[in-house]
């Protein structure tokens, strides 16, 4: 049984937490969020010039040709410090999904950009409200120009280009998309976590190609977004970890009624429980690190079962974090509310846990039906 | 990252599945092992006699213990792969596993070497089966407020009270019994720990007949019986320190909670069981239940990867493996619950009419039982408050006073 990270991993964890505390302290994201910077430009130069972006990309497309495991650890330490940069939006979306689907062309093209931060990519899929599945989607792909509006699009402001989810006939692909040609229209939408943007794309005949050269199927969508799912997934569970540390040690130096509020029940138990969900998320998150890294067959319900949990258990997090803090917990310049906005914005970015949970149970199904 | 053995490990369990092969019958896909539930049966203890001393002659009992002790010396992963192994093959109820498991340990780090060589042997062998006499009615999550007193006289002790929720009282030879010897002391130092002889005068067993009709646990009274000092377990008065090392075997032995049903068994339930004339499972809400009750149970499972992982490489788990009973025990009843709904109005059966052969139904009955033996809820979350998340104990007003004068029970 070898089923956690390794040492020379771990290693790698330490010198990703050590740098990223003196990079990235919560004072940066809250500069983000209060200035509506739409990303850290130096906190992403400096993440690139470590050459995380590229951690994942084989060394011939200009990355560092390590796997998803070291990804995974990277993730979970940017997730503790609520990182304000595009890291999900061009490493788990845009890069893997290249590296999935892509033609040995587009690799060449988009990769060594990716992997030294010069490009930005990102994937756009919801269009509005609701979850579109593969039978509302409205985008469309006709003789090579794509229309369409995409909303909320995370990182589509400061992308340079996008995967977009669009029909065309009866299929279904993802096309990629310059978003810097004219017949693309960019709109600024204000964010429920300002340290993260967002944006409205709207595609008017825009000139695309396919990824992988031609419509790669709903299949193929689902596959990326179960990659996407667990990396993700580390980032919510270094989220909540880091909740849970500061909120530990407030509970443990804030007197009332004469004594740590920590040594009360009321809290402590609820402290305990909170122990507990973070140990069971890790656990599920590692489980799809192991078939994210593995590329096994059971990568998606590991997705599913990682996605779950990690978003409950930072929804949890981050309200326990507000209402152990008392009154400060509500006020802007407490910490608090950059978790609990990091943990809507990261349950809402790849769609929300009940349409997961329900993912969940269908591939459970197919499993059964074919044993 | 893998869930591979090393070399070592498999060669390990190759050794152990060949001797398991060619003396037990392998269970069939879906059968439960046998458990420990139901009514005293001699013919059970004495099957199981048996298979625990065809396995101590072959090296196969308490693996981890020393050579000396009869064990083999066998590092806590080889004793997980083994219980992996053992586990897939019909053998009797372990009725030694508190001995084994508790009180053995307990022996081996407090006990004097002659009763090491006296107790120990015959324990791993199943010869003599042994009982934990902990809990009293006024004394079960608050322990040290234990009141069954043991008073010198001589070169024996004469000890007089009432213990509770005993397992296997009736069919064992020996009993490990926490007692209060100086009720003046503060409540944790008048305490002195003792092994008796289940056979002796002024000991009575009555069964405890269980919300859900069984009955696994006994209460035992004691009037007037001798035990010599020769059996006190650690010095007198510091019984407490071997009743700590005791219940913190009991998290390890208990931890997992075997048998009864799992989330296969409700994800079959919901894809059989018809609403409206469809399997329950196309309902959206049902799913939506079962996703969630998918991702504790495998949260659980991936969890004991982590732990045996630690345990593979010669690490001492870290707390990940103390929330076990915590998630597991509750886990298990709200499954039954969900199950219960899901059969409808037949839920209301306990015949073997009733759905799955009653499955949940039992269930539902038993678990509260899971949340109750071997730690609540409630203490074991204090006990990761505490221990694993350095959290300050509760305000205390039982400290610093004589025993006697701690009001204890119902309202004084």
């Amino acid at each position: 049984m070898n089923f956690d990270f390794s040492d020379d991993q771990k290693l790698l964890r330490e010198n990703v937490r050590s740098f990223l505390a003196k990079e990235a302290p919560l004072t940066l994201c809250r500069q983000v969020l209060e200035t509506d910077g739409k990303y850290s430009t130096t906190l992403w130069q400096a993440v690139a010039a470590q050459g995380w972006l590229g951690t994942a990309i084989p060394e011939k497309y200009g990355g560092a040709g390590f796997g998803r495991l070291e990804l995974a650890v990277i993730a979970e330490e940017l997730g503790r410090v609520l990182a304000p940069i595009p890291f999900g939006s061009s490493v788990y979306l845009a890069s893997e999904a290249l590296l999935v689907a892509g033609t040995e062309e587009q690799k060449q093209r988009y990769l060594p950009r990716l992997s030294t931060g010069e490009a930005i990519g990102t994937l756009a899929h919801f269009e509005g409200a609701g979850d579109p599945g593969n039978r509302s989607l409205k985008s469309t792909v006709r003789n090579g120009k794509l229309s369409g509006e995409k909303t909320p699009v995370p990182d589509g402001e400061i992308a340079d280009f996008a995967l977009v989810t669009a029909k065309s006939g009866r299929d279904f692909g993802l096309a990629i998309v310059d978003l810097h040609t004219r017949e693309v229209q960019r709109e600024h939408l204000d964010s429920l976590d300002p340290s993260r943007s967002v944006a409205a794309l709207r595609f008017e005949r825009a000139p695309v190609e396919w990824l992988g050269g031609r419509p790669c199927g709903w299949d193929t969508l689902q596959h990326i977004f179960d990659r996407a799912a667990v990396l993700y997934a580390f980032e919510q569970l270094g989220g909540a970890q880091r909740a849970f540390e500061i909120t530990r040690e407030y509970t443990l130096n804030r007197y009332a009624f004469g004594r740590p509020i920590a040594s009360f029940q009321a809290l402590k138990h609820r402290l305990a429980d909170w122990y507990v969900e973070l140990e069971l998320t890790r656990s599920n998150c590692y489980y799809g690190a192991w078939a994210l890294s593995h590329e096994a067959p059971e990568l998606a319900v590991a997705a599913c079962g990682a996605r779950v949990s990690a978003t409950n258990t930072f929804e949890l997090a981050s309200k326990e974090m507000i209402q152990m803090h008392g009154g400060m917990g509500f006020t802007w310049e407490h910490d608090a509310h950059l978790f609990y906005r990091r943990a809507r914005y990261l349950a809402a970015v790849l769609g929300p846990a009940p349409v997961w949970r329900e993912r969940l149970v269908t591939c459970l199904e197919r499993r059964e039906e074919a044993s | 990252m893998d869930f591979n053995d090393t070399p070592e490990e498999a060669a390990f369990r190759a050794e152990a599945r060949a001797w398991l092969e060619a003396n037990a019958e392998p269970l069939a896909p879906g059968e439960q092992p046998a458990s420990l539930e139901g009514r005293f049966d001699p013919e059970m203890v004495r099957k199981a006699q048996e298979w625990q001393r065809k396995k101590a002659d072959a090296g196969w009992a308490c693996i981890t213990w020393p050579k000396e002790y009869g064990g083999r010396g066998a590092t806590p992963i080889q004793a997980v792969i083994w219980s992996q192994e053992e586990a897939r093959f019909k053998t009797p109820p372990n009725i030694f596993a508190i001995g084994q498991g508790m009180l053995g340990p307990t022996i081996m780090v407090h006990g004097t070497e002659e009763q090491k060589r006296r107790y120990l042997p015959p324990m791993l062998r199943g010869d003599e089966i042994w009982c934990q006499l902990f809990s009293e009615p006024a004394a079960g999550s608050d322990l040290a407020g234990l009141r069954t007193t043991a008073v010198r006289d001589g070169d024996d002790w004469i000890i007089n009270g009432q213990k509770i929720w005993t397992t296997g009282a009736h069919y064992s030879k020996w009993g490990m019994i926490v007692t209060r010897t100086d009720p003046n002391a503060e409540k944790h130092r008048g305490i002195t720990y003792f092994i008796v002889d289940m056979q002796s005068p002024g000991i009575e067993i009555r069964p405890i007949k269980q919300m859900n009709g069984m009955s696994s646990f006994n209460e035992v009274f004691f009037t007037d019986v001798r035990v010599p000092d020769r059996n006190r377990i650690g010095d007198v008065n510091d019984g407490w320190r071997c009743a700590l090392t005791t219940l913190m075997n009991e998290r390890h032995a208990i931890g997992g909670g075997a048998g009864g049903p799992e989330f296969r068994d409700l994800f079959r339930l919901a894809r059989t069981v018809l609403w409206n004339g469809k399997p329950a499972i196309q309902d959206a809400g049902v799913r939506q239940r079962l996703a969630d009750f998918y991702v504790r149970a495998k949260g659980l499972q991936y969890t004991s990867y982590r732990v045996q992982t630690a345990l593979s490489r010669g690490q001492t788990p870290g707390p990940e493996s103390s929330i076990g009973k915590l998630v597991g025990a509750p886990l298990r009843q709200n499954m039954a619950a969900f199950a219960l709904d899901l059969e409808g109005a037949a839920a209301a059966l306990l015949d073997r009419k009733a759905p799955e052969g009653a499955l949940w139904q039992l269930a539902y009955l038993g678990s509260p039982g899971l949340r109750l033996a071997g730690g609540t809820d409630e203490i074991l979350r204090n006990i990761i408050a505490e221990r694993v998340l350095g959290l300050p104990p509760e305000i205390r007003v039982d400290k610093g006073i004589p025993f006697k004068d701690v009001p204890t029970g119902p309202r004084p």
